[in-house]
């Protein structure tokens, strides 16, 4: 009696299943990267050049935010979630409205001659605004024209625009160019 | 005497220890990668906005970060409950951010000056008047790539 002895467990395998699990581990942990919404802020300007031909009033897309955090688009109010839609519109135009942009005739790489909406939109918020309304408005707007964007790539190409070639990203962002323009700060509305 | 020896050879066998090392090092491994190594320590409270169209920052060594929320609870006394600037570690004002800018551009590469992105870490909560402020100190110095930091929506709309 007691004469077994307890085996030996072999540990040569040990160093592969450590292994492993440092791979598993280095495949599944997804690094803490910082996200965020992409900007570019137009240059300073020294002094307003004097002659500027002013933008018709069709093109112009405005958006009002005030301290309230509500919005204003083209002179009425509107509701955050009804934005995506509005700045769709406003971008396309499909049935040539009178009061929506007009558009430019343009040779494109890949789409031939394009109607390119003449669009801006312009966004102009109060010192009180809040930070996240500010963002979802700023994310309303990409929102809108990366769906565009994404429409006319799987239109065309049958593809994501993020698949796409540089080339054909580029055509693509002709067509519907991200032009936001904030306006010089003002106080609107309260205080 | 006797039955105590019995008892000692019959007893248990130490375990091999010779895989040890290895699992110390995949732990060590693991936690070399997996750790982002936090370069400030916050003295501003920042709750992060939510939003969806995001963009990575994918290149850490082109981005530099401004910090702006409500001073936490031990600087009150001294910086007021306002919202607050915070460049490296230290409480700003605007007036700050262009010698900031041009400091940290300074430590980049030649090549990456030019693709310099600024990320705006604010709260929430913060009134656009400070960011406003800080956008137009940005566009002064020049500094036009711009990231609204925000993280990713939680809920749907």
């Amino acid at each position: 009696m007691g004469k077994r002895e307890v085996q030996e467990v072999n540990a040569g395998s040990m160093a592969d299943i450590a292994f492993l699990l440092l791979i598993f581990f280095l495949v599944t942990t997804t690094m803490d990267t910082d996200t965020g919404l992409a900007t570019l802020l137009p240059p300073p300007v020294e002094e307003e050049p004097e002659d500027t031909p002013p933008v018709k009033e069709r093109n112009v897309f405005t958006v009002l935010i005030n301290s309230q955090n509500q919005l204003l688009v083209e002179g009425k109010p509107m509701e955050i979630r009804d934005l995506t839609e509005a700045v769709k519109e406003f971008i396309v135009n499909p049935m040539d409205d009178e009061n929506l942009p007009e558009k430019n005739v343009r040779e494109v790489e890949f789409f031939g001659t394009v109607e390119i909406g003449k669009g801006i939109i312009s966004l102009q918020n109060d010192r009180d605004t809040e930070y996240q309304t500010y963002l979802m408005v700023q994310n309303e707007m990409s929102r809108a024209i990366n769906e565009l964007r994404e429409d006319l790539s799987k239109r065309k190409f049958g593809k994501s625009y993020d698949e796409l070639e540089k080339e054909e990203q580029k055509a693509v962002r002709t067509i519907y160019p991200r032009k936001i323009s904030e306006a010089e700060p003002k106080n609107i509305g309260g205080n | 005497m006797a039955k105590f020896r019995k008892k000692k050879s019959g007893g248990q066998q130490a375990i091999n220890t010779a895989s040890l090392p290895d699992i110390v090092f995949m732990l060590l491994f693991f936690f070399m990668v997996s750790t982002t190594m936090k370069e400030v320590d916050l003295n501003v409270i920042v709750k992060p906005a939510q939003a969806t169209e995001l963009v990575k920052l994918e290149k850490k060594e082109l981005v530099t970060f401004i910090y702006v929320g409500v001073p936490a609870k031990k600087y009150q006394s001294l910086y007021g409950s306002e919202p607050r600037i915070q460049l490296n570690d230290q409480f700003s004002t605007v007036a700050d951010i262009q010698s900031y800018i041009a400091q940290s551009r300074d430590n980049m590469s030649e090549a990456n000056q030019s693709k310099m992105i600024v990320s705006i870490k604010a709260d929430k909560e913060c009134p656009m008047g400070i960011i406003t402020d800080i956008k137009q100190a940005l566009r002064k110095a020049a500094a036009l790539k711009l990231n609204y930091s925000a993280a990713e929506m939680v809920a749907d709309r």
